[in-house]
């Protein structure tokens, strides 16, 4: 039989771990990353002349991205690297892709997609103040560009980026006004309760919780509601503590996000069911648990279909190029493919503990004030929402798009998607999966306009 | 058949875009009972998702009279509907890319001369005095100064809600399943169950409208199209008036917020599935020539694409007026790209025909009875 064409969308743990299997096997996948250089978000590499050291760049996880861009590294030669190019459709068999402004089709037998994750935050009175900023960029302000995002970060948020960031701030030295946990102390419970099952990097959450009191930064649970205050940008974070009293603390940057959302428009786009998941209050795409999609020839793996986490997100790649090796008749080794199924599985029991354990706070999103910003990119309040839910009779969230422009901006939809979803549904009175999802609709990502016909490639 | 008796009504309307539903509202304003059935939700399809000119320039002379009237309640449309829907008169421009374009031009004002369009023709100098953004390859243009540009999502809803609050019943989630003759009345059953009965039978169902015709004997030549589009980020507000182009072309108009929204060429759709899908081809040569045409959309990034079900009939114009094969039954569809525009108009001649009998507006060329023998 002729080779396979295949198409690898992303360089993350996923997709460095799907390309390796597959040239194990003598193919040689195109693979289709956003950044410049593999390693995803999580092992992103240092730009050319960064000089901190690898240990300061990751931390405990340092050996671990080290091994995942030297396994990418020993692939030279042997896939069709094509960085720096955003894959923003699929058709049939073709990825569109835009690199350096020329787009470009690439025609494919098979397409795994590892597309990853983007930082899930709640909008909050105050947001959209210079100033305020997701936790996953502030993590990458300071491992990438050298710098913290403010004097003084205020930390307000869930999930264990909440605390892995304020301590990666601490320890860089910055002022870390305090950290405030939107779950309440028995969520934090449950988390810990979980770490046995846990990878090395969260297993630290206590060590991360226990440097940040060290230092004497207060880390407060249970915080129901807050606001960045200012007026050019931020000079106070107003919160509520568990009893109800009003705080304020004064800070020059926001640090807000609740965990991680699975990027899977461009699954989406290529045909892939989704399904309501009660756990995380989302879409997610169907897959097997290898990866395949009821699509023929599409595979998911990774964070891209379910925040599970890097080293979960390595097994999962491995799995997809073996289930795409097995469709193709490839034999695949039983043994092998047993043992990593019995990985995921662990790595799985510990994902539902984390998801149990930092639940997206729907309350907290249907609670957004009528005033306050829920779509930035458009500038539509909550109370627009609800009006149109209320007055228009918007059941569904498509129908209250269509009548507010609520997720209709630049960003698609991710950042007040969920809280759309949570704020409809309450002001409806239904479960959250009665009001459907914003549908994805090409592009996957913002593409610029083309500036000439399509060139059509191959691999 | 259910056992249930059906709900009696005196019209009932298949198809809950604008057309049906401003057959609705008027019909409801002369006090006539109705209901509308509606398969998803009103405004959904062709009504909801197109590009939103609101364009009498270009139009066939046999669709100027209904043009005219239908622009005549768009200015009026707050008061009618109670939401402007974002109408703005900005003026359409139609533009030339070569002699015989221009050449083209000029004879569509010369012919359209009596229907009172104010259309200006203007050479490139002219053009490119009152438009300097325009790049190399644009020769000429024709404007129309009161022609413009609404909110396409807004504008079902919007009937909906006022022919709802005038006393209409407005179901969606209903589709017909069965359509049938009933005595002198009309009988339609719906994939929930029930049954609905009524002695006038309206047939707005857009580009399903031609099951429902074929249904009564009057099969016609629609074939289903998939108009696409597509829309920018938001970039500083520049242009004014909505663009038009010859055949083959794409037409653009931008929001005062900014973003830019442009369609051409067509996808794939299917009455079937009910699914209509973007070619992105088209998306990469549209925008090539966007960017082609006015080079300060170099570098802006698209946000979103996307197509919708539209019926487009051989000759381009729609079956409007009473069925030729049945007594009661009106047909209003198969608009080929110009419902948006003509939708609020269709309602008030619709409503006319059904209560008076007859409409002022001239409707002859749309006649079904053009297709009988085409088979």
């Amino acid at each position: 039989m002729s080779a396979p064409r295949i198409v690898i969308v992303g360089a993350g743990p996923a997709g460095t771990r799907a390309a390796e299997a597959l040239v194990a096997r003598g193919l040689r996948p195109v693979v289709i990353d956003e950044a410049p250089a593999s390693g995803g978000q999580i092992y992103r590499r240092p730009p050319a002349g960064f000089t901190r050291s690898g240990r300061a760049l990751h931390g405990f996880e340092a050996a671990r991205a080290r091994r995942l861009h030297a396994a990418f590294d020993a692939l030279a030669g042997a896939i069709d690297y094509r960085p720096d190019t955003l894959a923003w459709n699929v058709a049939g068999s073709a990825v569109h892709v835009v690199h350096d402004g020329r787009h470009a089709a690439i025609a494919h037998d098979r397409l795994i997609i590892a597309s990853g994750a983007f930082d899930r935050v709640l909008p909050f009175p105050g947001w959209t103040l210079p100033g305020v900023f997701s936790l996953g960029g502030a993590q990458v302000a300071l491992k990438h560009q050298g710098c913290a995002i403010g004097e003084r970060v205020a930390f307000a948020g869930s999930g264990p980026l909440l605390y892995l960031v304020a301590w990666q701030y601490a320890k860089a030295g910055a002022d870390v006004a305090l950290v405030l946990d939107g779950a309440s102390p028995a969520a934090r419970r449950r988390m810990l309760a979980a770490l046995p099952t846990a990878p090395a990097r969260i297993a630290k959450g206590a060590w991360y919780l226990a440097g940040l009191r060290v230092r004497g930064i207060p880390v407060i649970s249970g915080v129901r509601a807050v606001a960045a205050r200012g007026d050019e940008r931020v000079t106070m974070l107003a919160w509520r503590d568990g009893k109800g009293r009003e705080r304020e603390t004064a800070c020059d940057a926001i640090a807000t996000g609740h965990g991680l959302a699975p990027e899977t428009r461009l699954a989406e786009i290529a045909g892939c069911p989704l399904a309501f998941d009660p756990d995380v209050r989302d879409w997610l795409p169907m897959t097997d648990g290898d990866g395949r999609t009821p699509v023929e020839g599409l595979y998911l793996a990774g964070d891209g279909a379910r925040i599970a986490g890097a080293d979960a997100s390595e097994v999962a790649g491995t799995l997809a190029a073996l289930a795409l090796l097995a469709d193709c008749g490839f034999a695949v080794d039983r043994a092998r493919l047993a043992r990593l199924r019995r990985a995921r599985a662990r790595l799985d029991r510990f994902r539902r503990a984390m998801e149990r354990a930092f639940p997206y706070p729907g309350d907290l999103a249907a609670a957004l004030p009528d005033d306050a910003l829920l779509c930035r990119c458009e500038a539509i309040t909550a109370g627009a929402l609800r009006a149109a839910a209320s007055e228009a009779d918007a059941g569904e969230i498509n129908r209250a798009k269509a009548l507010t422009r609520v997720g209709m901006g630049r960003c698609q939809g991710r950042l007040c998607g969920p809280a759309a979803r949570e704020i409809l549904a309450a002001a409806r009175g239904v479960a959250l999966a009665r009001v459907g999802r914003l549908r994805a609709q090409a592009p996957a990502r913002p593409v610029p306009f083309a500036t000439e016909p399509p060139a059509e490639t191959g691999p | 058949m259910t056992g249930a008796p059906p709900i009696e009504t005196e019209v009932l309307v298949i198809g809950g875009g604008t057309a049906g539903l401003s057959t609705a509202l008027h019909l409801r304003r002369r006090g006539v009972a109705v209901v509308v059935l509606e398969k998803g939700l009103a405004g959904a399809q062709a009504s909801g998702v197109n590009f939103g000119g609101v364009r009498r320039q270009g139009r066939d002379l046999a669709e100027l009279p209904l043009a005219q009237r239908s622009r005549e309640i768009w200015s009026r449309l707050a008061a009618l509907v109670g939401d402007d829907c974002e109408f703005t008169p900005t003026g359409h421009l139609k533009i030339a890319t070569s002699a015989a374009e221009c050449a083209a031009l000029a004879a569509y004002a010369d012919a359209v001369h009596d229907h009172d369009l104010a259309l200006e023709v203007m050479d490139e100098a002219r053009l490119r005095a009152r438009f300097p953004w325009f790049g190399p390859g644009v020769v000429g243009g024709s404007f129309c100064p009161d022609d413009g540009q609404a909110n396409p999502r807004l504008v079902g809803p919007a009937f909906a809600r006022a022919a709802r609050a005038a006393g209409a019943s407005v179901i969606e989630n209903r589709e017909a399943t069965a359509v049938e003759r009933d005595g002198a009345g009309f009988r339609v059953e719906t994939a929930g169950g029930e049954a609905f009965r009524a002695a006038v039978l309206v047939n707005t169902a857009g580009a399903w409208g031609g099951r429902v015709a074929a249904r009564f004997g009057e099969p016609v030549p629609m074939e289903t199209v998939a108009p696409q589009m597509a829309v920018s980020e938001p970039i500083n507000y520049f242009i004014e008036p909505v663009l038009g182009m010859f055949e083959g072309g794409i037409y653009l108009r931008q929001i005062p917020r900014g973003n830019v929204i442009f369609g051409g060429g067509r996808g794939d759709a299917s009455t079937e599935t009910n699914r209509a899908f973007v070619r992105p081809e088209n998306t990469l040569w549209t925008s090539a020539l966007a960017t082609r045409l006015i080079p300060r959309l170099k570098g802006v990034n698209l946000i979103r694409v996307w197509t919708g079900i539209e019926g487009e009939m051989a000759d381009g114009l729609p079956a409007l007026g009473p069925s030729r094969a049945t007594d009661g039954l009106y047909h209003a569809f198969g608009f080929s790209g110009h419902g948006f525009q003509l939708g609020p108009a269709v309602g008030a001649v619709l409503a006319e025909l059904i209560v008076d009998g007859r409409t002022e507006t001239a409707i002859d060329a749309f006649d079904i009875g053009r297709f009988a023998g085409d088979g």
